[in-house]
């Protein structure tokens, strides 16, 4: 068989922080960073005696996650402890959810290529995270607990995934959907949202699965991808070779574009699940799922549709909604002008997007030109009141001197001159200097237009109606 | 003075205090000077807070003297069982891999009872963990049992138990887990409350098992007994498992008799095994509370031949995962030498758990691995159903039981610690309620021609420790039992 006839088969788990105040069982901070071990108490210590107390704030931006994704949200949900040794695993055990978890079900919809994919998720659960161990080149290792107890939602999907790029979709997607929620900032760089893979290749056609690898520190979306290929790649090899391919877990090394051995399906550890004795069930009723459902924002792919509605292209729409920020941005805009949303799109992208470091920043009260600013502005251009190229001129200024579209306008009287009285003026002092080119275009040269056109915008300082001067410069030409 | 605090109540203390009759700082001096004599030959105490007592005990009699109203228990000398953890205090749990551990926090139980005026007097020995019945798995010592030094004091609070019996503090704190504030309370002829689950905060209380372990308080008297647990019961919002609910008026309901009651005696805490004068003192004491109004009704709890094993499979899951986390990496011993982070594990926690924290490890670990969960801890888990239901329909019948705490009095050390099978099958009449989460006390009824204290229990509804205290008051003032002492070792 060549390497064309099997097709990989791909299910992501994808860890996402939530972004909570405190940690998910204590009061430390859950914030990203800080000096080691600042952020923690006798709890995420693991001290004995210290005891978790569920942080309610974690359970509802879990339940908006489940909500969002069409999951099935438990009326009663329980923790489990999951058993192993580890310096940054301070209790010898994650609380996590086993086989009661908060949500079952649901789906992820993303576009790949324009086509619309999905992908179904087994389940998300609840956990804390654990801490950082950190090995100093000296040989001495240290432990840092200060992400230990950060609240965690896994989302476990099913093998439904194809390729390496629709798997870094599929995280992306998942992405833009908590920063959506504004359940987490969804960071790889800084591991608020992280993915182990499960890869395994088949024969097309066929249904039963191969065996798989997981595959682990992968947390960037080029790792994702190269990680995902190379795996991909290698398991064609060995199947091409008739060698089988052993269930382990392997580890990325982003450095050298390989992956190696960690363990092996033998070394794996036994979890010893067991509900957590020192939690009772977690009880989410119907008026929790009510508010929770009702407090949901509009979701990137609704959004994309009433895109589409708008008339927007595939393209431009799903610029609009890769943050929440750009959509919301653009909507306000689109409220306050008369434009087109096309018009308030181009705009959008074009010119804001290109200005600002942090498309989520967007919405920020301090943003140069907030939206209406943008709307006056679309609006002055639209009705001829300025061109498109003082437009971007006017928007320009517009961002650096945090100024009205209006102000600069009439303060500085760059809008353009539509007076026809002006204008003929100006157009009669260009042909009276010009009689050779007049001479020239009345016996047949029509592209000494353009030279009569040119010559009448410098008159007017750039400022004329070019429409009106085209139509007064035929007359006097005629 | 100090001939006084020798079988003196607690609660007699905190009135002579509150009326300054005598001074706090004179109570800690009798005991300090009591412990100093006798601790040598008990054993109760791993640490003795000398200038931690003398301090807070000042700062109680200042206090007193400024005219400032203070908590109930103001100016009693109490001890913990070191298991509690104490702010600035090496809390070990009996075990060398807590040796030299000072929390930096204070568990909730022991933090109420500073607050209402009661002074440390140190921390108490234990079975390492919680685990055990006889107090001889302490990492640090055995405690002898004061009626008779070549027995033990029962455990997993041996030290608590013992440290009241012999006048050692006013009244202790313990956690019973399957037994293990009743069992010694009984074997050492004194008064120990397992109050209902979540009743007393388990914050700060080193864990065995977590849906086993409840704190209680061990007293002298019924009404001591009553006193520590209205301090120390109450809501706790760090404690997940924490009943929502303030603590009784278990004094008054000590004091307010038991007529009309109806006290259910389960067949099946009366059965072969029994030691014939625990039996006869059992029985005496059934018909003495017959004789002060109480109705006897025959009642059945046919699960409890299951409460054993059921205990055994729960309580060494959770004692498994609860022990996890003494690694060595962060607190505690750590091995001094390791090549690599496996060894650094196996050897520290080789080092520091001694055997029977090793044992209930490795069947815990059992208990829990990959494809027997349902046999084992799923299953127990059921039959911990049946066994709650079998309580909630016998308290259809009946205001509370009564049964014998222990079958057997005080063994003596080393008798049974070859045989751990036996030493378990010794917790058969205790290890029901904490599966239930029912409350229970036990109390001295009597004495073996020997000399030896047994054990009275008297087990409540849940929330119901009321009943309880009402039964165990009620006898009490009819019967001279907890008025003996035993003599002070040479």
């Amino acid at each position: 068989m060549s390497s064309h006839d099997y097709e990989a088969v791909i299910g992501l788990e994808a860890h996402v922080q939530l972004g909570t105040v405190t940690k998910i069982f204590s009061i430390s901070s859950a914030a990203f960073g800080g000096e080691p071990n600042r952020h923690t108490d006798p709890v995420c210590l693991g001290l004995p005696g210290a005891l978790p107390v569920l942080n309610r704030r974690a359970v509802d931006m879990a339940v908006r996650l489940g909500l969002a994704t069409g999951s099935r949200i438990r009326s009663r949900c329980r923790f489990a402890r999951k058993h192993y040794f580890y310096p940054d695993l301070p209790k010898g055990f994650q609380i996590s959810q086993y086989d009661e978890p908060l949500c079952e079900g649901g789906v992820v919809t993303f576009r790949l290529d324009g086509e619309v994919k999905q992908v179904r998720l087994v389940r998300i659960h609840m956990e804390d995270d654990a801490g950082k161990n950190i090995h100093d080149p000296s040989g001495v290792s240290f432990v840092d607990y200060n992400r230990a107890g950060v609240p965690l939602c896994e989302m476990v999907s099913e093998p439904d995934i194809r390729s390496a790029d629709e798997a870094a979709e599929y995280l992306r997607a998942i992405r833009t959907l908590v920063r959506y929620l504004g359940i987490s900032d969804g960071n790889m760089e800084e591991g608020s949202l992280r993915c182990d893979a499960n890869v395994s290749i088949r024969p097309r056609g066929e249904s039963k699965l191969g065996t798989k690898t997981e595959l682990k520190n992968i947390n960037s979306f080029k790792n994702v991808r190269d990680a995902i290929e190379h795996e991909i790649a290698r398991q064609k090899l060995l199947c091409g070779r008739g060698e089988a391919v052993v269930q382990e877990t392997r580890l990325w090394d982003p450095d050298h574009g390989i992956s190696a051995t960690m363990r092996s399906k033998e070394e794996a550890h036994d979890y010893r699940y067991f509900p957590e004795p020192d939690l009772p069930p977690v009880v989410v009723d119907e008026t929790w799922l009510a508010a929770a459902r009702a407090a949901l924002p509009e979701l990137p792919e609704a959004r994309h549709a009433r895109f589409l509605g708008l008339g927007l292209s595939a393209q431009d729409a799903s610029v609009l909604v890769a943050e929440r920020q750009i959509g919301d941005y653009f909507d306000q805009a689109l409220a306050a002008a008369r434009a087109l949303p096309k018009k308030i799109a181009n705009w959008v992208i074009n010119e804001v997007l290109a200005r600002v470091a942090d498309a989520r920043q967007l919405t920020d009260e301090d943003v140069p030109v907030p939206p209406a600013a943008l709307a006056e502005l679309v609006d002055l251009v639209e009705k001829g009141t300025l061109s498109g190229k003082l437009g971007k001129e006017v928007f320009g200024r517009m961002w650096q001197e945090r100024r009205r579209a209006g102000d600069i306008v009439a303060a500085e009287s760059v809008s353009l001159v539509s007076d026809s009285a002006v204008i003929e003026a100006a157009c009669r002092r260009v042909v009276e200097r010009s009689p050779d080119e007049v001479a020239r275009f009345r016996a047949g040269n029509a592209k000494l237009l353009g030279f009569f056109v040119g010559n009448v915008m410098k008159e007017t300082g750039g400022k004329a109606n070019p429409k009106i001067v085209n139509e007064i410069l035929r007359k006097l030409l005629a | 003075m100090a001939s006084h605090v020798r079988g003196l109540p607690l609660v007699a203390q905190a009135e002579g205090v509150a009326a300054g009759q005598w001074k706090s700082r004179d109570l800690v001096e009798a005991y300090l000077d009591r412990i100093a004599r006798l601790d040598k030959r008990i054993g109760a105490f791993l640490l003795v807070d000398v200038e931690g007592a003398r301090r807070k005990a000042d700062i109680i009699d200042k206090r007193i003297a400024a005219g400032e109203s203070l908590g109930p228990l103001a100016g009693v000398p109490v001890g913990l069982k070191d298991i509690f953890v104490t702010k600035g205090i090496e809390t070990t749990a009996g075990s060398k891999i807590l040796k030299g551990f000072v929390p930096p926090y204070e568990s909730t139980a022991t933090a109420r009872l500073e607050a209402a005026g009661a002074v440390s007097l140190g921390k108490l020995n234990l079975d390492e963990f919680a685990m055990g019945s006889s107090n001889e798995n302490s990492a640090y010592h055995p405690v002898r049992n004061p009626w008779d030094l070549e027995r033990v004091p029962g455990g997993s609070s041996g030290g608590s138990a013992a440290a009241v019996a012999a006048s050692l503090c006013a009244g202790t704190l313990g956690t019973d887990t399957g037994g293990s504030i009743r069992q010694p309370a009984s074997l050492c002829g004194v008064v120990g409350v397992k109050p209902t689950y979540g009743r007393v905060s388990r914050y700060g209380v080193i864990a065995f098992a977590s849906s086993l372990d409840h704190p209680g308080p061990f007293g002298r008297t019924v009404e001591d007994a009553a006193a520590l647990l209205e301090v120390i019961a109450g809501h706790d919002p760090m404690d997940s498992t924490s009943i929502p609910q303030p603590a009784g008026r278990y004094r008054q309901a000590s004091r307010a008799g038991l007529s009309g009651m109806r006290l259910g005696v389960p067949k099946e805490y009366f059965q072969a095994g029994m030691d014939a004068e625990v039996e006869a003192a059992v029985r005496a004491a059934l018909d003495e509370l017959g004789r002060l109004g109480a109705r006897l009704v025959p009642v059945s709890l046919p699960h409890t031949k299951y409460a054993i094993a059921t205990y055994y499979l729960i309580c060494t899951a959770e004692a498994s995962s609860n022990l996890a986390r003494y690694d060595g990496v962060r607190y505690g011993h750590r091995t001094a030498e390791a090549s690599s982070l496996e060894e650094l594990y196996g050897k520290t926690r080789g080092e520091g758990f001694g055997a029977e924290s090793k044992r209930r490890i490795v069947l815990g670990t059992y208990v829990l691995r990959a494809g027997y969960y349902e046999a084992y801890y799923g299953k127990a888990l059921r039959v911990r159903r049946l066994i709650a239901d079998d309580f909630v329909a016998a308290f259809q019948q009946c205001d509370a039981l009564v049964t014998p705490t222990s079958p057997t009095p005080a063994f003596k050390l080393g008798e049974r610690a070859s045989d751990p099978l036996q030493m378990y099958l010794a917790d058969i009449y205790t290890v029901a309620p904490p599966l239930a989460g029912v409350p229970a006390l036990s109390q001295c009824c009597g004495f073996t021609k020997s000399g030896l204290p047994i054990g009275l229990q008297t087990i409540g509804p849940a929330l119901g420790e009321e009943a309880v205290f009402r039964v165990a008051g009620a006898y009490e003032a009819a019967t001279d039992w907890h008025r003996r002492l035993p003599e002070d070792p040479a």
